[in-house]
């Protein structure tokens, strides 16, 4: 073991043997200048023996060897030529071997080797075994590497590869292949020897020294994965096997995780492919220790880019049945490595997932499979807690979704939601918006019953509450954003058969139920409105069509509307159910269903008279009322007096007088509708605007009596412009003097101000006026109508 | 030139589930100097999403709208017009030019902006214009049977304003445009 070394030390001792190397190398030189043969062998022993030196670290030990390796360079170019130093090939090799200690004699015998070699006076073969073998005499790991690395660098272009000058006979790949094996096979076990022990920061720091020594012995891979003549069958029957034993059986967690990488990157994907059941099978072999899902996603990784350079290349997968044997290699990694925690796990079936979303993407049971697996194994757990783990499942199950950008095939994944089930519950609400967001994403639509009661298991976590579900926990902004997310959501589910769309709807509406009153304001609304389509669809259609249980006619389907709406009652959200009721109301009219409407109405008014109470809201809800009715032409004349009185009725008992007015003014409006066959009722309607000048005056007196003066005239000048309008629209009863009378009535209002003389002036009065004296100018009926009117 | 976009009653989630992407994209941040909104939107995501496009965005309530405090009408001056903004569903009946030109007289506007209807319009009488930019979503309506969705930018130049109105049709976007001038710059008398 070399001792610990300070920084320091190691340069000191660098740059002696550096020293020791020029200074040898100097008089090298001056020998082969003067084509000395003893004395270039005599220094060039002496500079190589500072390779000797035990004390370097790798990357010191580098330096030194390159700067040695530069003069081998020059010696190399002096023995090759004969005529310098005049002895034949064959005795030169035979005098290095006489080098007084192994390291050099060994860097000499390979650099005659080399020359022995290019002069073919043997075959390659022979001088590559002989040396192979005698570089066994050097067992110190740094030294022994380094000068196996020497070898293997001068030997690279003396291979007896097929096609170069040093082509054998009819072995002659095997022979490289088999050189090039043994090379390999010493400097791993060389290498392997470097162990990290010792405690923590000895062990850093030989680990990291073992890095640095990594790619001398990866470099044999590369060469043989381009030694011209190696096949698929060499590197099936040979190669591989023989790469892999050493692999497996040196038992060093370093090696086998550095030399996999390597084998996956060095050797062609085609021929991974072909050899995949021994890869995998080493997989299953290498220590406990040794990363094995980088390993194998990285071969995932390089074979989906493989599947998708060419198309045909997708058969050579079926044919070799990638997927199963992938899919039970990571089965017995999970299986056999009880140490494994669930995250590595997870992290292997989405590395699996993604391979064959890339490779396969067609072969939907393939995808399943792997969502089986996944299932099998979070099953084997108590409870999923690790959240990087949870991380990797939610990544799983995006996959898909990424994708198929049709929600529909994700939906037909069997073992999908048992994936979800394993979720914990916030988890699991993620997962469901996710799903969510990428349907709206990819604007999908799904069309059929069976699938959105697929979907809506897949999302119940926020359809309703879950075993478990602490309420309290829940962020307000959070909770209504996952809510409206679910409205939203209803809006694409759709079929154009209404016998379809119908069940869709049933279907949605029985998971909605399980909402609770929390939910139930965000995600009735949209199921309303959904079916207020249909029914409009099948209006326009014109016909009931009869289907299996529920048949889809307008009148069902009013009976399931307002059934929802009752449900409304337990949150209570009064308003809302209001709102709807009157908008089935109007489209219950439209199908002629007069009882159905008058239903509708009768449900709102009694919200009005019982729920609502707050002023200003019943303002709006009137004002909604008497909107509502004002359209509605299904009634006949005993309901819709009813409906009318009680309107009108309900606008006079308004708080605030000046709301009164106006709820009444509008009532006016329920008399007169300027339809072809619209009701006319001019004098009930003058009837509403009288009594709204009475409380317009009423409120006038208030002002007077409570402040001092006089209210704005604005009301009045209002109930002038309803006056007008019904003047203009025939209405019998209300004639030139009532106008002008009421504009009398304004003026004395605005002068009148406790005797105060100053003369408002009202923009609404003046625009008014403005009007009335453009209509007179109008000539023709209009302007005869309004010549009477005098001002 | 002062670009306005009015739009309204697009009632996500309840009865859409986002403005259409055709539209979506045409609704570029930066290049809207005012929003007028009328109403029914109907939740904050929506008011969020206006807000990028323009910061000067102007609402007022709908029936269906989930803040309360949006106020019943509002009115506001761009360059040489007046504008005034309602829901619609206080005016009755709905959707009748004649009783909106009464509000429109009452607000002392030169450009009256409501909706409800879910139906574009834009028309001109004695007292001003009164301008409907549809449903932006073609939200469902009790009182229009067939909803497209639509949305209107006026191009306000001194005394001119220029209505331009893109509907979506079919799922082509169309476009048509109408001109109003200003007679005077005071439509009420002192």
């Amino acid at each position: 073991m070399r001792p610990l070394a300070g920084v320091e030390d190691e340069e000191k001792w660098l740059a002696e043997g550096i020293a020791g190397i020029q200074h040898n190398a100097f008089f090298m030189h001056r020998a082969l200048d003067a084509n000395n043969l003893r004395e270039v062998l005599k220094y060039s022993a002496l500079m190589l023996s500072e390779l000797r030196t035990s004390k370097l670290s790798p990357q010191k030990y580098y330096d030194l060897y390159m700067r040695a390796f530069d003069q081998l360079r020059q010696l190399e170019i002096f023995f090759k030529d004969e005529s310098r130093h005049g002895l034949p090939v064959v005795d030169l090799y035979e005098l290095v071997q006489h080098a007084g200690n192994i390291l050099p004699r060994m860097y000499l015998l390979c650099t005659v080797g080399s020359v022995y070699i290019k002069s073919k006076q043997a075959p390659s073969k022979d001088v590559l075994k002989d040396l192979v073998e005698m570089c066994r005499g050097v067992q110190h790991p740094i030294r022994g590497l380094f000068l196996r690395s020497y070898l293997a660098q001068v030997s690279r272009d003396k291979l007896p590869e097929i096609g170069s000058d040093y082509e054998g006979d009819a072995n002659t790949v095997m022979d490289a292949v088999e050189f090039v094996l043994q090379n390999f096979t010493e400097m791993n076990k060389l290498w392997v020897r470097i162990q990290h022990q010792g405690p923590g920061t000895v062990r850093e720091k030989q680990e990291k020294e073992r890095n640095e020594l990594r790619d001398l012995v990866g470099k044999n891979l590369h060469v043989l994965g381009q030694i011209e003549g190696v096949d698929l069958e060499m590197y099936k029957e040979t190669v591989l096997p023989r790469v892999l034993e050493q692999v497996v059986n040196c038992k060093d967690e370093l090696a086998q995780y550095y030399l996999m990488e390597c084998i996956i990157q060095v050797f062609p994907d085609e021929y991974h492919l072909q050899t995949l059941e021994t890869l995998l099978a080493a997989c299953t072999q290498l220590m406990p220790t040794v990363d094995t899902k980088i390993v194998l996603t990285q071969l995932m990784d390089r074979l989906s880019n493989y599947a998708a350079s060419s198309p045909d290349v997708l058969h050579e997968f079926l044919q070799v049945e990638a997927f199963a044997k992938l899919s039970n290699a990571i089965g017995k990694v999970i299986d056999t490595q009880l140490e494994m925690p669930i995250v590595g796990a997870m992290t292997l079936f989405v590395s699996l997932l993604t391979f064959t979303l890339r490779v396969h993407p067609d072969r939907l049971d393939y995808v399943d499979q792997v969502l089986g697996a996944c299932v099998v194994k979070l099953s084997s757990l108590p409870k999923l807690e690790d959240a990087r783990a949870m991380k990797q499942v939610v990544a799983l199950l995006s996959a898909p979704l990424e994708k198929y950008s049709d929600i529909v095939t994700a939906l037909t994944l069997s073992n999908y939601p048992r994936v979800m089930d394993h979720l914990d519950d916030g988890t699991n609400k993620v997962m469901a918006m996710l799903i969510i967001q990428s349907i709206m994403k990819n604007d999908s639509c799904i069309s059929t019953a069976d699938k959105v009661e697929v979907l809506f298991e897949l999302i119940k976590g926020l359809i309703k509450d879950l075993d478990g579900t602490d309420m309290e926990e829940l962020d307000e902004e959070d909770f209504q954003e996952e809510q409206n997310s679910v409205a939203r959501l209803i809006h694409m589910l759709d079929n154009e058969e209404p016998e379809e769309m119908l069940k869709i709807i049933c279907v949605v509406r029985k998971h909605l139920m399980t909402g609770g009153p929390r939910r139930l304001p965000f995600t009735v609304p949209p199921l309303i409105f959904s079916a207020l389509r249909l029914v409009r669809q099948l209006e326009s259609q014109g016909g009931d069509i009869t289907g299996e249980d529920v048949p889809a006619t307008p009148r069902k389907i009013f009976q399931i509307l307002n059934q929802t709406i009752e449900v409304l009652s337990s949150v209570p959200c009064p308003e809302l159910a209001l709102r709807l009721y009157l908008q089935c109301a109007e489209a219950a009219s439209d199908c002629d269903l007069e009882p159905v409407a008058y239903e509708f109405f009768t449900q709102a008014f009694i919200l009005y008279e019982e729920e609502i109470a707050d002023s200003k809201a019943q303002v709006t809800a009137i004002h909604l009322i008497v909107g509502t009715l004002q359209r509605i032409n299904v009634f006949g004349v005993e309901n819709r007096d009813t409906l009318t009185h009680k309107a009108t009725g309900y606008s006079a008992r308004l708080l605030k007088k000046p709301d009164q007015c106006r709820a009444v003014y509008a009532c006016s409006h329920l008399f007169w509708v300027d339809d072809l066959d619209g009701i006319k009722d001019g004098e009930r309607a003058l009837l509403c605007l009288r009594r709204a000048l009475r409380i317009a005056n009423a409120a006038q007196q208030m002002a007077n009596a409570t402040r001092g003066s006089s209210g704005p005239v604005t009301l009045f000048v209002e109930i002038l412009n309803k006056y007008i309008y019904f003047f203009e629209k025939g209405n019998p009863h209300i004639t030139p003097s009532d106008i002008q009378s009421l504009v009398e009535l304004i003026n004395n209002e605005m002068q009148s101000d406790n005797g105060n003389t100053t003369i408002h002036s009202d923009p609404f009065f003046t625009s008014t006026l403005r009007y009335i004296r453009f209509q007179k100018q109008k000539g023709g009926l209009m302007g005869d109508k309004y010549d009477l009117i005098k001002l | 030139m002062v670009l306005v976009l009015a739009l309204g009653d697009l009632h996500v989630p309840h009865r859409a589930a986002d403005l259409p992407p055709k539209f979506k994209s045409m609704l570029v941040p930066g290049k809207i100097q005012h929003i007028i909104c009328t109403g029914n939107l109907c939740i904050k995501e929506i008011h969020d999403y206006l807000k990028t496009i323009c910061p000067d965005l102007h609402i007022v309530r709908g029936e269906f709208d989930e803040d309360a405090r949006y106020p019943e009408n509002k009115t506001l001056t761009i360059g040489q017009f007046k504008l005034g903004l309602c829901h619609g569903h206080q005016v009755i009946p709905w959707g009748d030019l004649d009783s909106l030109a009464m509000l429109q007289r009452q607000l002392d506007v030169d450009i009256l902006v409501t909706g409800h209807t879910h139906q574009f319009t834009a028309y001109k009488h004695e007292g001003g214009v009164v301008i409907n930019p549809g449903s932006a979503t073609g939200a469902y309506s009790s009182i229009n049977q067939e909803v497209n969705p639509s949305f209107v930018l006026m191009d306000i130049d001194g005394l001119r304003v220029v209505v331009y109105v893109y509907e979506l049709i079919d799922g082509e976007v169309k476009v048509d445009k109408i001109d109003f001038k200003k007679t005077s710059t005071s439509n009420s008398a002192p």
